[in-house]
Parts: structure tokens; sequence; C-alpha cells
């Protein structure tokens, strides 16, 4: 197995857009049998990398050599048929069709000039078997969850090009279960000799998989170095550039679990949703939600800022119950809620970050009562300053900004509506490490000030490190709620598989 | 350079307008000859602010509703509608003042039945508001009875058609008032925002707080009181309601002027401005096509052809042309400049 001739090498790669420099002089190297990890935040180069690799951009300097010999892939349809496959984040495939027609697309086999469907069905069930993967090649493929969409995009990329597959953060909407699947495919396939480009933003994910790993910052390669034995702050400093004080796990004021609570649920529940849990969240406490995707924590969320409607149970803010009968009403008792999904339910894309960080306030307000264009500006320049939103201008629409000052961007808008309790979901997954550990901070620093938080995470070292207490839901019931030194990520974990975990993946 | 923004966004629709204005002076040379007659402004320029008050005063709802990544197909209908009834209360001896108020009172039921489909059952709009264009032609003729219903010796009616006010016709004197009001309250109230972020995001901002129910509801009143505003003007200038004609395809004619101005059928941001412009280009079009006498079997031909060359300037494809184009004229100006500075 062990080649002396490297499967693909990029040697001495340039790339500028409109004379900005992208990419500078970086060499990757990449063995059969490999899989190598691509790390470095936002704007490190990587996904200008990638897309020089996989036809989508052309270099401006250096080489690329495919098993030795120079390649200069037209486009991505070109770079595929000379070996190199991609799979992204999201699915790019039909969902629509069945299983077997989205691993064949374009690629039929034919019979008399029509496709030939039995033939189609026995190769694409040959070709998951590979897998371990044994469904129904003739359903839709929507019928099927994210994580066996992946491995077919993956079946279908191996198939076509064979050689190096580029896994661009394919397991950002994925759950622990469904991130164990796709690593098993991942191995097996490394077995099988292909070389693997894997990129993401977990690093416990990269540890999990990853032989290699090579670091870009800035345009620059920054190191080529083996996972066994790496330190994690030495990796994590070397994406950064700078040194991270190590996580440690916060003191909690033990006055706080005295007080009286701010929010309470009392048999809050909404069938098929989430099971009747009760839950108090007090002034200066940070509530994390623990579980796996789809183990009810948006859900509960959801009740609680009156997204959707309860069916049984009541909430209580400082004491009074209150009817959660929508979104305004959640924020007229001084709730706020960042979204899981900010694409979707968080930023209005085409207005400016101005416009986006004073629209919960200005909603609060009503029409009729506008921000001044100069109290807008001061505000908006007031949360860029403190939250440290990299923006080259405080007009340009939201949607060009990266997810981690979009999360920020989001984070300022319900701040400026100064609220007592602030609903947090997903608020780190796929933003880039310098703008995590900004939004951790801010975390703590919000609930010091006072401010009840209800933070959801997959993260568990992460809700380990700034809650003051964490509840565990699994099959859409609360499990567990561990205080004090009962918080830690092996007490999550048992809490998620206590009760025999069953049911997870499709 | 201290081009004011207005000026400088809107740059397309000017030299559009300015264009189509010049070819109008080509054909008929006294376009642009105004004089003042029994203290009436009157000439070619006159008329096409005068003709297109119906579109325009349609463009301005339009426009709302466009930017809620909505459409509203029944504001020719709401026209036919509004005419009938004022009409018939004019004849059946009601004042002006009741005839007004009832007409814009229908508009705004109008408006807020579309309203409702839209915003309270979440009808698509395009299909909510179809529902008013087919139906609101058989309502007129219920009210009118099936036959044109005229007003000829209801001199305070017709005034609103073809009266003067200030040397201006009162339509266009009624549009700008129309047309202030709405940019007005629309800019200098959080409306404007709202709508814009409903338009490009509606269930984030019905999470960040925003009543969405209550602006789409009323973005379609506003909508339907802008046609009955129409409808009045168009009725009063035929001193008659014609159930079958009045306002006939018109809705086309509000929607091309929105996007012509340059707001997007996706929704989001809007420019009343922009549809006023829009408005004037199509009427100036209209006039200009029949100040050359061309046969009218061209005219609607001509129309959708001068209207494609538009769009297609302004296609999201010529955009990124223009943008490469004068990219790449940057990039050349900044290599010869690096060069000039190597060679020194």
């Amino acid at each position: 197995m062990a080649n002396a001739q490297p499967l693909l090498s990029v040697r001495g790669v340039s790339k500028a857009f409109l004379g900005v420099s992208a990419l500078e002089n970086v060499d990757f190297t990449l063995k059969a049998g490999e899989v190598h990890a691509l790390l470095g935040e936002n704007g490190a180069g990587k996904s200008t990398l990638i897309k020089i690799i996989t036809g989508a951009y052309r270099r401006d300097e250096g080489e690329v050599l495919l098993e030795g010999t120079p390649i200069f892939p037209r486009d991505v349809v070109d770079a595929q048929k000379l070996g190199i496959g991609t799979v992204y984040q999201e699915v790019n495939l039909l969902t629509n069709l069945t299983v077997a027609e989205n691993l064949f697309l374009g690629r039929q086999p034919k019979r008399f000039g029509l496709t030939d469907v039995r033939e189609m069905n026995r190769r694409s069930r040959a070709i998951l078997d590979t897998y371990g993967l044994n469904i129904d090649v003739t359903a839709p493929l929507a019928n099927f969850s994210v994580a066996i969409q992946q491995v077919v995009a993956i079946a279908r990329a191996v198939d076509i090009s064979g050689k190096v597959l580029v896994l661009d953060e394919p397991t950002a909407s994925l759950d622990a279960h469904e991130v164990e699947m796709l690593f098993a495919v991942v191995r097996q396939l490394r077995e099988r000799g292909m070389g693997i480009i894997f990129i993401s933003h977990f690093l416990d994910q990269v540890y999990d998989i990853a032989d290699t790993i090579t670091v870009l910052r800035n345009g620059r390669l920054i190191d080529t170095v083996p996972v066994a034995g790496l330190d994690r702050l030495k990796l994590v400093s070397m994406m950064l550039g700078r040194q991270l004080e190590a996580d440690v796990k916060r003191t909690i004021d033990p006055n706080t679990a005295k007080a009286e609570p701010l929010v309470s649920l009392r048999g809050l529940g909404k069938r098929g949703n989430i099971d009747p849990l009760d839950l108090d969240i007090r002034q200066g406490e940070v509530v994390g939600i623990a579980g796996l995707l789809g183990s009810g924590r948006t859900e509960t969320a959801q009740l609680v800022f009156g997204i959707e409607r309860a069916d049984s149970g009541t909430i209580s803010v400082a004491g009074t119950p209150v009817n959660m009968s929508s979104p305004r009403k959640a924020i007229s008792h001084g709730f706020a809620f960042c979204p899981e999904d900010r694409k979707t339910d968080g930023i209005v894309g085409d207005l400016s970050v101005r416009e986006n960080i004073i629209f919960a306030l200005q909603a609060q307000r009503g029409w009729m009562r506008p921000l001044s264009r100069s109290e807008q500006e001061a505000l908006a320049d007031r949360y860029i300053a403190a939250l440290d939103i990299r923006t080259s201008d405080r007009e340009k629409p939201i949607k060009f900004l990266s997810g981690g000052n979009q999360q920020k961007v989001l984070l300022a808008r319900w701040l400026a509506t100064n609220p007592r309790f602030l609903i947090l979901d997903e608020p780190t997954r796929g933003i880039d490490v310098g703008a995590h550990a900004e939004i951790i901070r801010l975390i703590i620093d919000l609930c010091e000030r006072g401010m009840a938080l209800l933070v959801i995470s997959s993260e568990l070292g992460e809700l380990v490190g700034y809650s003051s207490r964490i509840i565990v839901l699994r099959d859409r019931k609360m499990v567990s709620e561990l205080t004090g030194d009962e918080i830690s990520t092996e007490h999550i974990m048992k809490a998620i598989a206590s009760h025999g975990a069953t049911g997870e993946a499709a | 350079m201290a081009v004011p923004t207005i000026v400088r966004e809107r740059t397309p629709q000017i030299i559009v307008l300015a264009v189509i204005l010049a070819l109008n002076a080509i054909i008929s040379p006294g376009f642009f000859s105004i004089e003042i007659q029994n203290d009436r402004l009157y000439g070619s320029l006159i008329d096409v602010l005068n003709r297109g008050a119906p579109v325009t005063l349609l463009a301005i709802g339009m426009t709302l509703v466009i930017a809620t990544k909505g459409i509203d197909l029944s504001v020719g209908a709401v026209m036919a509608i509004v005419g009938a009834v004022a009409a018939s209360l004019i004849t059946s001896g009601y004042s002006l003042p009741a005839t007004l108020a009832g007409a814009l009172f229908v508009g705004l039921a109008c408006g807020l039945w579309n309203g409702a489909l839209v915003a309270l059952l979440d009808i698509q709009p395009i299909i909510a508001t179809l529902i008013l264009m087919v139906a609101g032609r058989g309502i007129a003729q219920l009210i009118t009875e099936g036959v044109i219903l005229t007003f000829n010796d209801k001199p305070e009616l017709i005034f609103v058609g073809s009266g003067s006010f200030l040397s201006l016709p009162m339509p266009v004197i009624i549009w700008i008032f129309v047309a202030i009001l709405a940019i007005l309250v629309v800019r200098r109230s959080a409306l404007g925002l709202l709508i814009e972020a409903i338009g490009v995001n509606r269930r984030a901002s019905t999470l960040s707080g925003v009543n969405s129910r209550v602006i789409l509801l009323a973005v379609y009143a506003v909508s339907g009181l802008c046609a009955a505003t129409a409808g009045v003007i168009a009725a009063a200038d035929i001193k008659g309601a014609d159930a079958n004609n009045a306002g006939l395809w018109l809705e086309m004619d509000a929607i091309l002027a929105v996007v012509i101005g340059g707001t997007s059928l996706l929704g989001g941001r809007f420019s009343l401005v922009g549809s006023l412009m829009g408005a004037m280009i199509i009427q100036s079009l209209n006039t200009g096509i029949l100040l050359a006498g061309f046969p009218p079997e061209f005219n609607l031909i001509i129309k959708a052809a001068i209207i494609l060359i538009i769009l297609i300037v302004q296609s999201p494809a010529s955009q990124a042309a223009m943008a490469n184009f004068r990219a790449s004229r940057q990039t050349v100006a900044i290599k010869t400049e690096s060069r000039e500075h190597a060679a020194r």
C-alpha cells in the first residue's frame, strides 16, 4: 500500500481575485489510503484550494499532479472524469428522484436506447451493499435521512471518480450517530486506497478520522502534520495564529441557584414534539440543553418562544403565568431567540448589517415609531464594535458576511432589544474557530451580567464549559438534569445512552 | 460629483425615459411644447402625465405588494368594480363625498379580501388575487346590471376625471398626491423596512417579532385603495362605468411599471420612485406610438419589443456582463499602473 508516489500533489499554487491574493504558493500532498483534513478559519483559503483541485477555479501559478501527471481540469465534470469527486455539506442530489436514479443520473445504463431500470436498480443495490447500506433503491431519496443521502452522494462520487474524494463539511447537519455511520464509510474507502480530503469545523471529528492535517491561514500554508500526537491547543493556535486560553469550567455563584426563577415551565409539552417537562431558569444562569438531533431540543425552544403552541402546561415569567401565543408575545416579555438555521430563520439576507441589527428592536417598537437613521447607525456601530463583527461596511447586505459574523449580527439584533431571557439554538454551529471562542465568551459575559440564558448545543464540551445546569433530552423526553459536579461530557453521554439508545439513524 | 442618491439609483430608468421622450419629440416635433388655455396646461407631456394616472396609481400599490414577494392580479377588476359602484351611487343621487367614500370603501374591502386570503389562509398571492380578477368583472356587471352606466349629468364626479386644479388636470394632482403620501408614510415610518424584510424572509421577520400578517393585510388593502382611486378616475374620464373594459389589462401594465422601475418580483428592496418612472415610461411609449400613427395592430407589438429591450438591459445576465467589463477595465488599469511603477 505504501506507494512512494503521492496520489495528488499540489505544488506552489497561487490564486488571486482582482488583484487580491486568496492563495499564495501553497503545497499540499495527498497519499493514497489517507484521510487528510484541511483546516483553517473562514477566509483561510480552504475553499479556494478545493475549487482549484476540483476544477471550479483555475490556478494562476503552480501545478497540480494526479498520480504524477500534471492535470488542468477545465471544470468540475472534467475533474470528476480525472478521478476527483466532491461531496458538499448540502447534499447536491435530487431528492424527488429515487436512490438509484440519483446514483446513475446522467449515465443511466441503456437498453434499446431507454433507461434499463432493472439493471440500474441492480447495480445500485450492489454499490450500496459495499457500504453496508441495505435500503430500497427505488424509493425517493427524500425518504431517507440526511446521513443516508450523504452516503448516497459519496457512493455516486466514488463510483464516478474513484481516486480522490473531497468531503466539504459533510457532517455539519448530522448528529453523533449519523457522523459515526458516515465515518465508517470513509474508513472503508480509506482501506480501499482512496485519498480523502476532509474539511470540517469539528476538531473532535478531525481527530477521530484524519491521518494528516494541513492548516492554512490567510491563503498561506502553515504546516502539514500527522494527527497522532498533535496537541489540540497547538492545532488551534496554528489555525488562529495566536494562543487560545485553555477551556475551563466556569465557577458558578452558588447564590444564583437560590434566586426566584425568571422563567418557569410546568408540564410544558406538545404531542409529537416534546413530552411535558418542568424547568426553571433564573437570572444569571445558563441552562444547557443536550441531546441528539431530533431529541426535542429545538422543539422545546420553539414552545418557549411561542413559535409553536404548547398543548399542555404553562409558562410563567417572574411568577406570572403568560400566554405564549406568538414570538411577538415572547419578545414583549423580554425573550429573545437565535435560531439554529440562520439562513431561513435568522438573517434577512438582502438587508444591510445595520438593518439586521436594529430589526427586532424596530419590530418591537412598531412601524409608527421608527428609529431615526442616526439612532440606527449608532446602534449598529456600537454592536459592530462590541461584538467585533467583521464587515467592510455597516451597509453591506448581511448575506455577504461569513457564518460567524452573521451569527454575531443576530446576537446583536437581540441584545439591542435588551432582553431578560436569551435562547440560543446551536450558537456556534458552522462558524470559524475565532468567532466560536468569542461567542462563548459573550455567553458567559451576558450570564454574569444577570441575563438568563437557555443554550442548545451539540458541542458537549462547550456546554459543559459554560452551563450552570444541563438538561438532557432523549427521544422527545427530558431524561436527566445535571447540576454542580455532575456536569460533564461523560454524564451527558451516559444520560443520552442510559435508557438504551435505539432508533437513531434513518 | 454631488449626485443625489435617488438619481444615482434610478439612472437606468432616467436614461430610458429620456430616450423615449426624445424619440417622441423626433416623431412629433411639438411634443415638448406646453401651452395654457383656460387656465389649464395643455401639451403632449401633460397628456402623458394625465393618461398615465391609472397605471401610476396601480403601480404604487403593486410596488408594496410585490415588495412582500406577492402580486396583485385583481387591480384591473377592482377598478371596474369601483367604477361601477361610483357610477351607481352618483346616479342614485348620493353626494360626491358620499360617492367617493363608498368607492374607496369598496376598494379597501377588495384589498382586505385579497390580504386575508394571502396573510391568514396562506394562499399563494398569484392564485389568491386571481380569484377576484376573474370574479371582479362579473361583480361589476351585476352592479351596472349589464349596461354601461353613464353619468353625463353629474359634473362633480366628471370633474375628478377631466377637471383641473392649479392648472394641472385632476388625475395628475391625485396621483402626485397619493405618490407623495405613500412615499412619506413608507419611508418616514419603519413600514418600508418591515415590508422589505417580509419580502426577503417572512419567517425570519415573524421570528424577530414583526407582525407579518397585519403588514401583509395592509399592503393588499393599500393596493385595493390605489385601484379604487384609479377606478374612479377612469370612470369619471369616460363619464360612465364600463364593467367589461375599465382597467382591462392594466394589472399587467402596473406589474411592468414596477419591474421596469427596478423592484424585483422576488420581493425585498423596492422603489416607489422607480415604479412611478416605470409607469411614465409605459405611458410615454403608449402616447408615442399613438402620435407616430402606426397602424393600431402594431401598437402592442412595438410596446412589447421596447419593453423587452428594457428588461434585457436590466437583466441580471447583462448586469453581470457590464460589471465584468468594468472590473476587467479596472484590473487593466491597475496592471498598467503597477507596470509603470515597476518601470520607475
